[in-house]
């Protein structure tokens, strides 16, 4: 029966009075899909207006419990059906397969108005436990900050090490590459626009101030929010799934500990690192760039990129690094312990780690440009 | 119930020969032959780590083969085309150890998936099987929306048996079925195999560590040991081997209390 091509499911018509037989022939299985649904469907039409319906299964080569139901279910919609000749196995299945209506499904109370307030009232219950799950995840982190101060035995050293890795030492290259570009562009921009007024010696002035001050640390942030946070996330969330961090609290060990701060340490240590890293390579692209747009001597862009700058400009983009590492670390975290069940969720949840860290990213970057513009730093 | 009259009672579904697989320089399935018959339930026993599972997904075809042929419903695995294989896989089910629902469908849209990936059904009629599924292996109608995040263990077992059934293939694989569930849920569901076997002539291919399954519901055993099929046959014939590890399996503390000290001869 494998190797020979299933017959299509047919039947039939006898009509004597006001009795029906219908002969089934054929195979009467699921993979037939579309041709047994429709013969399902003509088999009530065929029975239609016959006082006693007898349905011959004598001549069905095959039935499964696709066929049995539908059968069945056309047998139910006549006046009165029964089977004759069904051979025991079909007895069988066509018992399993008894035709039940299903319940209809219930509709949500109310109408789209309703429906519309009940999910804005969701989301803004959310946004409070959105809140509220930030602060009090802060509030541990301080705690478990102040548990490994008063004893740094509780410190560990080796996931930290290892974290740092991953996040610092192999993303040199990335984060190399893409500022020195940045460097490089933002140079031949400034040169071919202050060219105009003769001043394309100020573009050294330009990619000094831009990359150290903003730059630098904005594209690392952005960088490590895409790379170590997305990391972060979808590490909590699977070993969430997977009941880890459940093992975890009831061996006694803190997720917040054992999970949390070594990542959250790295990051810290990392994006300062990376920064410096990032300004470097971009003083490096405007460098080459000057010198091949502009005809500056790398001496001559040296001795005004000293001029032009002060320390305070490195030092601001470089306060701000350690403040983006706890925003994408603690985001990532949170967003991680949201995962449930799904795949879906994991990839929902790293998405938001994602979009949530960069825009966080941007508006503490504003903060901080309030705050030393009002200081005159 | 696919079985008729004319394929012979005693056909082989399943036919392997000389089968080696290994990862590296292990070798786990070392020449191994097997014969499972149309309509029977088998039970692979074996150790842990002895290559049940490996043999269950290299006839699958998940895991590549050093040498040997398999041939299942009679066709050789390897001389068949690319919608040759898609055309076999739609004959047989997979129940996978941990259920492998898909996570983001409800149990429903699970059992639906294979349906509205091959056939051409209304979805009125794919609602009405996906519920008859679920009512064959003895989920309550509520299960139908939700998510396998929701359910409990033997829920899921469930749900994965009523994928494994939504085309209703010819051949299942089961890979430890009662594994994890609790005493009165695995036999609930032993009796649940048992019964869906006989009213679908289904044949069974079971990998399992539970000696009331192999008891209850297996035609035959095949025992794994050291790469191969040591034994193969009744529980009497494997109560009547002499091999040490089997020795140890149906004749150990456990074993006792379930056949009775009588049958350790």
């Amino acid at each position: 029966m494998s190797k020979t091509p299933a017959t299509a499911p047919e039947f039939s018509v006898e009509k004597d009075g006001a009795a029906v037989l219908l002969r089934l022939r054929g195979a009467w299985v699921i993979a037939a899909s579309r041709a047994l649904e429709r013969a399902a469907e003509s088999l009530g039409a065929a029975a239609a207006g016959g006082e006693k319906v007898a349905i011959d299964l004598a001549g069905v080569e095959r039935l499964d419990t696709a066929g049995a139901w539908l059968i069945d279910k056309a047998r139910a919609g006549m006046r009165a059906g029964a089977y004759v000749n069904a051979s025991h196995e079909q007895q069988i299945l066509l018992e399993a397969a008894a035709y039940t209506p299903l319940e209809p499904v219930l509709a949500p109370p109310g109408g789209p108005v309703l429906a519309m307030l009940a999910r804005l009232g969701e989301w803004t219950l959310g946004l409070r436990d959105t809140i509220v799950g930030g602060v009090s995840f802060l509030g541990e982190l301080t705690l478990g900050v102040i548990r490994v101060l008063k004893n740094p035995a509780l410190t560990r050293p080796t996931p930290m090490v290892f974290h740092l890795e991953s996040f610092a030492l192999r993303a040199v290259p990335v984060i190399a590459t893409i500022n020195f570009l940045v460097g490089c562009i933002v140079a031949q921009q400034g040169i071919f626009q202050l060219n105009r007024f003769g001043a394309s010696t100020y573009a050294v002035d330009l990619v000094g101030v831009l990359v150290l001050r903003e730059l630098g640390v904005l594209l690392t942030s952005i960088m490590i929010a895409g790379r170590s946070g997305s990391a972060i996330t979808a590490e909590l969330g699977s070993m969430k799934v997977r009941e880890e961090i459940d093992a975890l609290r009831v061996m006694g060990m803190s997720p917040m500990d054992v999970l949390i701060l070594p990542r959250l340490m790295a990051l810290i240590v990392a994006l300062p690192l990376l920064t410096f890293v990032a300004d470097m390579s971009a003083l490096a692209g405007g460098m080459i760039t000057a010198h091949i747009y502009g005809g500056i001597s790398f001496p001559a862009f040296l001795a005004r990129l000293q001029a032009a700058i002060g320390m305070n400009t490195f030092l601001v983009g470089l306060i701000k690094a350690p403040f983006m590492a706890l925003v994408i670390g603690m985001i990532a975290s949170i967003e991680g312990f949201k995962v449930e069940g799904s795949a879906e969720s994991l990839g929902r949840r790293v998405t938001d780690s994602v979009v949530n860290s960069i825009f966080m990213v941007i508006f503490v970057d504003g903060l901080f440009a309030i705050f030393f513009a009002s200081i005159r730093y | 119930m696919a079985a008729q009259e004319d394929s012979p009672k005693d056909e082989i579904i399943i036919k392997v020969r000389g089968l080696h697989v290994g990862f590296g320089a292990r070798d786990v399935l070392n020449g191994l032959d097997l014969d499972v018959h149309r309509g029977t339930v088998m039970g692979f026993v074996g150790g842990s780590g002895q290559g049940k599972s490996v043999l269950a997904r290299t006839i699958l075809g998940l895991i590549r083969k050093r040498s040997g042929t398999i041939e299942v419903f009679g066709e050789n695995l390897d001389d068949l085309s690319r919608s040759g294989h898609r055309a076999m896989e739609r004959r047989w089910g997979v129940m996978f150890q941990g259920g492998a629902l898909f996570s983001s469908l409800t149990v429903k849209q699970n059992i639906q998936a294979l349906m509205r990936e091959y056939l051409s059904l209304s979805q009125e009629v794919m609602d009405e099987l996906a519920m008859l599924k679920i009512k064959l292996v003895g989920l309550p109608a509520d299960a139908a929306d939700k998510f396998p995040s929701e359910l409990s263990g033997g829920m899921v077992k469930r749900a994965a048996l009523a994928r494994a059934l939504a085309l209703d293939p010819e051949l299942v694989f089961l890979d430890e079925p009662t594994a994890g569930l609790d005493p009165i849920g695995a036999a609930d569901f032993d009796e649940l195999i048992g019964t869906l076997q006989k009213t679908l002539g289904l044949t069974v291919f079971m990998v399992t560590h539970d000696l009331d399954s192999l008891h209850a519901i297996c035609d035959t055993i095949a025992a794994l040991a050291d790469g191969r099929v040591i034994a193969c046959g009744s529980l009497e014939t494997m109560l009547a081997s002499n091999h040490p590890w089997l020795r140890a399996y149906f004749h150990g503390a456990r074993a006792r209390a379930l056949f009775g000290p009588g049958s350790a001869a």
